[in-house]
């Protein structure tokens, strides 16, 4: 039998950053050089809420990529996440969402591990009735599941393998720091959460988020009830280097947005009316008229504020063509009875059935089904011109290049 | 109804009737009857088992009236952007508890099927319809008062345009 052709060299168009290749979505080679290269490199992953894990012994799983993780808060409360691996025959450790426990034991041999994810036991190591065992010179631990660098910065939880990442808020860059800080300004309260899985690519999902140019064009609701019109005062701020960004918009604020209309926009169309308006009912709880911001950080971090709505959301790839995308919804702990009902209610602005949301879910996949012939032809990305930077107009497309700036970067491409 | 009691045989039917129509309806593409199924001030959520297990609110989707159940369908019928598709509900038998002379509450499994206009057909959804029912709703017909719908999974496929 023959050996298996090699990959193809993969070559970025001459033009740069305003052309994405589309084989960067397809190619199960380039999926694996990301996983090492980004996931396993030096990016910092969301691994979670701190509040999440509010007591000792907490922990739930999560992933960096494809490798399974565990995050843990030990007795003494601090933080630890470790490769939910096991370092005998590398079994999953943690089987559950979420649990409490004071140690780890992985069912298949019951080794145990600590919360740090240090190898504590090896069931029978000195063998049965001095019969069996390992040799006293077995290093099981050299197997060890590797531990991730922990950064938590105003609850929100990042790990990295690398020791080559930059501290976190270096890693974020000053204003994208700012603007985490403004949404998490106070300890925050669970409301839930859920998976959306899309039927691409993880990077189109990225490639959505950063693009301030779609939100009202493909989202009905935003342009119907002048939420996010790009005529409305705002901006875009592309931070670290290139891969984060924010996008913000400011309420009643800008023209009445005549320019849809006048364009023939098909979400200007406006036969669509709410009978019952409440869920768009919102309040400055930030005090600076900020309606939204979108907020991502490279690569699978997004924190978003949709009027009175806060989320994160991982996105979490499952192969070249699909990606779990993990909603969890907070509120502030000391909220209260309305603001909450109120950030419930909003929620059916998001998530895959959110009057917003649900057709990023649809439009990424018409991309990973559209350029399915086409692995050498590109996405031309020329709004706002050619470079990489901040610009007060979201008819931009400067943070869909950014992101690309350091993919290309990371994976050396 | 305690277990091994007897069954009132024509209320079970009048609310198994009561499922069937609604699932029908939506099946059918009827949409815009859905919200008739429901009292005026009924509350429909769509929430998943994780969620309710660890007692956190959040919700897929809710409403608190039969307007807001207007308004989705009215959303997806003239703004929202999905591809083509149908479901097919597959409903189990539903076990009644009574609340009081005027309503029940039924405990009812479903799947969903769903159907792309491509063709493609898969499990959407399953899970279980937590409903507390009036008999004697308008028209004298039963109707939900309150509708949880409970998803066995956290994960959602793509989207959830049309209500389950």
């Amino acid at each position: 039998m023959n050996a298996p052709r090699p990959p193809e060299p993969r070559t970025w168009p001459a033009e740069g950053l305003t052309r994405v290749p589309y084989w960067v979505y397809q190619d199960e080679d380039i999926y694996r050089r990301e996983q090492e290269l980004i996931f396993r490199g030096a990016t910092w992953t969301f691994l979670g809420l701190e509040a999440e894990l509010p007591a000792a012994g907490d922990w739930k799983t999560t992933f960096v990529g494809d490798m399974p993780v565990v995050l843990a808060r030990d007795a003494n409360g601090a933080l630890h996440a470790f490769e939910n691996r096991c370092a005998h025959r590398g079994a999953l450790l943690c089987l559950k969402a979420r649990g409490n426990s004071r140690e780890i034991a992985c069912v298949y041999h019951n080794w145990t591990y600590d919360l740090a994810g240090n190898l504590t036991a090896v069931a029978f190591r000195r063998g049965v009735r001095g019969k069996g065992g390992m040799p006293a010179d077995a290093k099981p631990e050299s197997q060890a599941p590797r531990k991730f660098r922990i950064a938590t910065y105003h609850g929100l939880v990042f790990g990295t393998l690398s020791d080559k990442t930059p501290p976190i808020e270096e890693y974020l860059g000053s204003e994208i720091a700012t603007r985490v800080r403004r949404v998490m300004k106070a300890p925050v309260k669970l409301l839930g959460g859920y998976s959306q899985m899309l039927p691409n690519n993880w990077k189109l999902y990225l490639d959505n988020v950063k693009d301030t140019y779609h939100a009202s064009l493909l989202h009905l609701f935003f342009t119907t009830f002048r939420i996010n019109r790009l005529s409305q005062d705002g901006g875009v701020i592309v931070g670290g280097d290139g891969g984060n960004h924010v996008s913000f918009s400011l309420r009643n604020t800008g023209t009445r947005g005549e320019e849809y209309e006048k364009a023939g926009v098909r979400s200007a169309h406006d036969g669509f009316r709410l009978e019952v308006p409440d869920v768009i009912d919102s309040v400055d709880e930030f005090g600076d008229g900020i309606s939204i911001q979108i907020l991502a950080v490279f690569p699978g971090f997004v924190l978003h504020q949709i009027m009175n709505s806060l989320a994160v959301r991982q996105v979490i790839p499952k192969g070249v063509g699909r990606t779990e995308l993990a909603w969890t919804c907070f509120g502030y702990a000391d909220d209260d009875a309305a603001m909450t009902a109120r950030r419930l209610r909003q929620a059916n602005l998001i998530g895959p059935a959110g009057f917003i949301s649900m057709e990023d879910g649809a439009a990424t996949g018409f991309v990973q089904r559209g350029v399915a012939g086409a692995p050498d032809r590109a996405s031309f990305v020329e709004m706002g011109g050619r470079e990489v930077g901040s610009d007060p107009s979201r008819v931009n497309e400067t943070s869909v290049r950014g992101l690309w700036q350091a993919y290309r970067r990371h994976m050396g491409l | 109804m305690s277990p091994g009691g007897a069954v009132d045989v024509g209320l079970q039917l009048a609310v198994e009737q009561l499922l069937a129509r609604c699932a029908h309806a939506i099946d059918d593409d009827r949409l815009e009857e859905w919200p008739e199924f429901f009292t005026e001030s009924a509350r429909y959520q769509i929430t998943t088992a994780e969620n309710l297990e660890r007692g956190l609110p959040l919700t897929i989707a809710s409403a608190d009236s039969r307007a807001m159940l207007r308004d989705r369908i009215s959303a997806l019928r003239h703004a929202n952007i999905y591809e083509a598709q149908r479901y097919r509900h597959l409903l189990s038998a539903t076990l009644l508890e009574r609340i009081d002379g005027a309503t029940v509450r039924a405990t009812s499994s479903f799947a969903v099927l769903r159907i792309m206009h491509t063709g493609e057909s898969a499990l959407f959804a399953s899970g279980r319809y937590l409903d507390r029912i009036r008999l004697a709703g308008e028209r004298g017909a039963p109707q939900f008062e309150e509708r949880i719908v409970v998803l066995d999974s956290r994960q959602v496929d793509t989207l959830l345009a049309i209500p389950l």
